[in-house]
């Protein structure tokens, strides 16, 4: 890990007109390139489903340049704005889900339709971070309050669509900024403490039937093995069938015979895992952990509070995908709708992840050009 | 960085005291280190995680991945054909193509039958019928929504049924018998395997199988017929469609059977007692192969294959013919007179001797009672000895060789005929009838015997019950004079794959001594007699006879006639009319048939019973045998014309 810090200084010294971070571009560019390869498989060979998911690919990329030049005083400044338009948009989108009767998340804007919620998995980090920028570290209570405020609000809004999962993420992305902020320990405790309380609470008032189920299969997926347990049932046998080697791409039975739910979607890791093995999983894990690692070096050498937790913020919160997606699938995690960063089929994931990663681009450059 | 605590920095945002910049600097790395610590950590988790999926418990869930993906078809086994002594077959199976719906597969039931509704006719039966199937069978099981689709139906849902998840085009054997009502007493039928089978059934056994014999033929040799099933070993996907096959396990086909029946002579019975309900066994005394065994009325056991409408059913059980009833097998009737035989060689076993005569005045009286047990001949026989006594049919002889025998020596004597007793043939379910004993009376009825009961049970009345096939199969121990031959419908079973046949050799089970040489001579003279003789109550079937046979009439008393009256039979409502029972076998030298006829409510059995077992001996030894070819000529060309009459 230390010559990745090498590589970054020299990078530190390179020509700053492309403010790209090389070993972050290329990591995320061989992740997408994997995520192509799973596809096409999960994706019952399709070159149609390749092609579609090749220009979100080519779309998103285009708007991580885009973020990459963006200054973090710039998105700083925008931030309470985004935030306002994000929580905005979750309103009209509730709005229309009452009067649709029915789960509402996707605005539909004519050409694209997106989810507002995916909006606030960046604004949401953006706003804690500015409003922590307004005193000093670590925050006080009365900031903590407004912080708190911030990050639920959107939460319970999402969670009304309902998309316990997405609200779940959104909230993470808050509390991380919280806690990289620093937090005391004795305040932690205490959340946790009052947290343990409201579970109880939330279990019966909050969680649909089918939500309370999905976490009740998650101690028992062979309690209902056709029904709640059968997702996680199926894709644990694939996973554990593919062995250390897998059964070679295009080879698992699991995922070429259909015995996967949403396998080119959620449950993509369980294809991955059952054809290309332990040996496959370990390589994605440690692309990813270097994605992360690089993500908080960025963090950690960025100039400026509000670089330093949003940069922090948006690395770990890209790791929690990861650990959800994969716990999910694994059945150590109940099953809620998380696609696996950079590798599901799907666009809208992927189009925040990547805006994510062009901010963590931008962040470092500033970082180069105060350096300089 | 430049600075000091003096000085302060200003951005654009908001003053950030340096030192604080440092500070703050400094906690925000802290928590990036620890939360890469816990990255870190939560990588282990998922690492532990994944490893203990696909290297701790790889070979179980690799196990649980193929058991996915492969699937076990059953290959049913065909099921046996059966055939009659000639080779006519009698029960086969053909192909129907049926409409099969997998309800597990089906994500709305009522859209599929909606749809399904428009390809091929589904009657309100047919639909209630399924959505019972589906209230009780597990869902994961196929259930039949339409047997029997037609070519065109067949064809039309061939190409539409890719479209609608769950329905499936099933090409299925069914079984069906060839000659209907005329055998559906012996063959029986199979039906569909109800819930209540599946409990008591080897499931693995009837693996892919629809069909389990219910009744007659069908049932006994179940095992025989069913054959072995075997399975093909399948890919499929999540949605049960088959990718490829993997291995395959043929079934064995069940095995063919062979009876003894003849159908001619069982078309020839069914038709000879046509309007009346009764029945015909006609048994070949050698080998006990029973040639006919006709019930009259009977049913066609074809629309039961399918579970016979709730409507159909009720009609042929509420008929008061009795359809159902196989009268061979079930029917239990009082003798009559056709015992007198039997019981005169019981007399023998216990030393009596037929050469004494008494004389018979027209009825018997026990010593010191009142009670007149009247002759048939109100004004008696006058003096007979044993053999007129069986070919007058006397009554006296028998009221006082029941009083000596007693009720234990006849129940004992009679029940070595086979009276009272099963037969051992190979259907399901055969009654003993009965032969009443002392002790039997006291166990069943709790009361003792009367010296009265001894005395008519010597005539065949009383409680006395034998059923009509116990009458064959006594007649034809007494043509083998003696040896006893287990009445039996299998002759062979045939291997359908191997081509190898199991002819299965007569079941001797012994041989009935009478302590007198003379015994079944003088027995069967006098049964000769009762035909051929001049006095004999069934002379009037010798006319043109051109072999001898033996035979004894019977004429079963229905109810019980008082002291003051007298039985007219125009008088009689129909269902108390007196059975009309004839037993007999032919040629006398040479038995090759014994026949038992029991004609419910037909009068006396000399008028009804003798001519048509006459009738039926005659087709058999002259039309099937061949047997007295010189004679035969002019009545082959007699009988041609009869039957282009017939035909036509």
């Amino acid at each position: 890990m230390m010559s990745w810090t090498g590589t970054t200084r020299s990078i530190n010294r390179a020509d700053s007109a492309l403010p790209l971070d090389l070993p972050l571009v290329a990591a995320v560019l061989m992740t997408l390139l994997l995520s192509l390869v799973v596809i096409y498989s999960a994706g019952g060979e399709s070159t149609a489903l390749l092609i579609r998911q090749s220009l979100r690919i080519a779309f998103a990329l285009v708007l991580m340049l885009i973020f990459s030049r963006i200054s973090p005083q710039t998105l700083m400044r925008w931030s309470p704005y985004i935030y306002g338009f994000g929580l905005v948009l979750l309103f009209i989108v509730l709005a229309f889900g009452f009067i649709g009767k029915g789960a509402q998340r996707w605005l539909d804007l004519g050409v694209f339709r997106f989810q507002p919620a995916e909006i606030m998995k960046l604004a949401v980090p953006m706003m804690v971070a500015w409003v922590m920028t307004r005193s000093n570290l670590p925050p006080r209570i009365p900031y903590l309050i407004v912080s708190i405020c911030i990050v639920l609000l959107p939460t319970i809004l999402v969670v009304l669509q309902p998309d316990l999962g997405t609200a779940i993420l959104i909230a993470s992305t808050g509390v991380i900024v919280i806690f990289l902020a620093g937090i005391g320990w004795k305040l932690i405790a205490g959340v946790c403490a009052i947290l343990g309380a409201i579970a109880p609470l939330l279990w019966f008032f909050v969680l649909h039937p089918y939500q309370q189920r999905r976490i009740l299969t998650l101690f028992d997926p062979w309690a209902d093995p056709l029904g709640a347990g059968y997702h996680t049932i199926q894709s644990i046998i694939a996973i554990g069938s593919g062995g250390v080697s897998g059964k070679g791409w295009l080879g698992g039975t699991q995922s070429q015979l259909e015995f996967i739910p949403e396998r080119s979607t959620d449950f993509i890791f369980a294809v991955y895992a059952e054809e290309f093995g332990l040996v496959g999983v370990l390589l994605l894990l440690c692309l990813y952990l270097f994605l992360v690692f690089r993500g908080l070096m960025i963090a950690f050498y960025a100039r400026g509070t509000y670089s330093r937790l949003l940069a922090g913020a948006l690395s770990v919160t890209f790791f929690l995908y990861v650990f959800v997606n994969i716990g999910m699938v694994s059945g150590i995690l109940p099953v809620v709708g998380i696609p696996l960063p950079l590798i599901s089929y799907g666009g809208t994931s992927m189009v925040t992840l990547m805006i994510g990663f062009g901010m963590l681009m931008s962040i470092h450059s500033d970082k180069r050009a105060l350096s300089r | 960085m430049p600075g000091s605590k003096a000085v302060s920095l200003r951005t654009d945002e908001t003053m950030i005291p340096v030192r604080n910049y440092l500070l703050e600097s400094r906690i925000v790395h802290n928590r990036i280190v620890l939360t890469f610590g816990i990255v870190v950590f939560l990588s282990l988790l998922l690492v532990l995680r994944i490893g203990y999926l696909q290297i701790t418990e790889h070979l179980r869930f690799y196990k649980l991945a193929q058991d996915n993906r492969v699937d076990l078809v059953p290959l049913p086994p065909v099921r046996g054909l059966i055939y009659d002594r000639n080779g006519v077959i009698l029960a086969q199976n053909f192909r129907v193509y049926n409409l099969e719906i997998l309800p597990d597969k089906v994500p709305d039931m009522d859209k599929l039958l909606d749809q399904l509704g428009r390809l091929v006719k589904l009657t309100d039966e047919d639909l209630e019928r399924f959505r019972t199937l589906l209230r009780r069978r597990p869902s994961f099981e196929r259930q039949t929504l339409r047997a029997n689709l037609s070519e065109r139906e067949a064809s039309r849902l061939a190409v539409n049924l890719h479209r609608y998840s769950g329905a499936e085009l099933k090409a299925r054997l069914q079984r069906n018998y060839t000659q209907g009502d005329l055998t559906a007493h012996v063959v029986g039928y199979v039906g569909r395997i109800s819930v209540d089978d599946l409990e008591q059934i080897d499931n693995k056994k009837y693996r892919g199988l629809e069909y389990i014999g219910r009744s007659g033929i069908e049932a006994f040799y179940e095992s025989t017929l069913l054959g072995r099933s075997g399975y093909e070993r399948v890919e499929t996907n999540a949605h049960g469609k088959v990718i490829r096959s993997l291995e395959q396990i043929a079934s064995d086909a069940g095995k063919t059977i062979h009876l003894s029946l003849d159908t001619p002579l069982q078309r020839k019975s069914v038709e000879a007692l046509e309007g009346y309900e009764g029945s015909v066994v006609a048994i070949e005394p050698q080998t006990g192969d029973v040639l006919a065994f006709a019930s009259v009325p009977g049913y066609d056991p074809n629309p039961f294959v399918n579970g016979i409408s709730k409507k159909d059913y009720s009609v042929l059980r509420a008929s008061e013919e009795r359809p159902l009833l196989n009268r061979s097998l079930y029917g239990r009737y009082a003798p009559g007179s056709t015992i007198k035989g039997f019981m005169a060689l019981v007399g023998m076993e216990n030393g009596v001797n037929h050469d004494n005569s008494i004389f018979c005045g027209g009825y018997y009286r026990l010593p010191g009672y009142r009670h007149r047990y009247r002759d048939w001949k109100k004004s008696g026989h006058g003096t007979v000895d044993g053999h007129n006594a069986i070919v007058q049919s006397c009554d006296v002889y028998f009221y006082r060789l029941a009083k000596r025998l007693g009720i234990d020596l006849m129940h004992e004597g009679m029940s070595r005929f086979g009276f009272g007793k099963p037969s051992g043939i190979d259907l399901l379910g055969e009654p003993s009838g009965l032969m009443p004993s002392k002790k039997w009376k006291l166990e069943a009825r709790g009361q003792p015997w009367y010296p009265g009961e001894t005395i008519i049970t010597g005539i065949g009345q009383g409680y006395m019950l034998v059923t009509p096939l116990q009458l064959a199969a006594a007649t034809a121990t007494l043509a083998n004079r003696g040896k006893q031959v287990t009445p039996r419908f299998l002759t062979a079973i045939e291997n359908p794959q191997s081509q190898t046949r199991e002819d299965i050799p007569p079941r001797v089970t012994g041989f009935i001594e009478t302590g007198n040489e003379r015994a079944y001579d003088l027995v069967i003279n006098a049964m000769h007699d009762v035909v051929h003789g001049k006095k004999g109550t069934a002379r009037r079937i010798n006319k043109n006879i051109r072999y001898e046979m033996a035979g004894k009439t019977g004429t079963a008393q229905v109810k019980s006639i008082a002291q003051n009256e007298t039985y007219r039979e125009k008088d009689t409502e129909k269902k108390f009319r007196d059975h009309s029972l004839f037993v007999g076998f032919a040629p006398l030298d040479n038995p090759k048939i014994a026949i038992a006829v029991v004609i419910e409510h037909a009068g006396s059995g000399s008028r009804t019973a003798a001519p048509i077992a006459r009738k039926l001996i005659d087709y058999y030894l002259l039309d099937r045998l061949d047997m007295f070819p010189e004679q035969a000529e002019t009545r082959k060309l007699v009988n041609n014309r009869a039957d282009t009459r017939e035909s036509g």
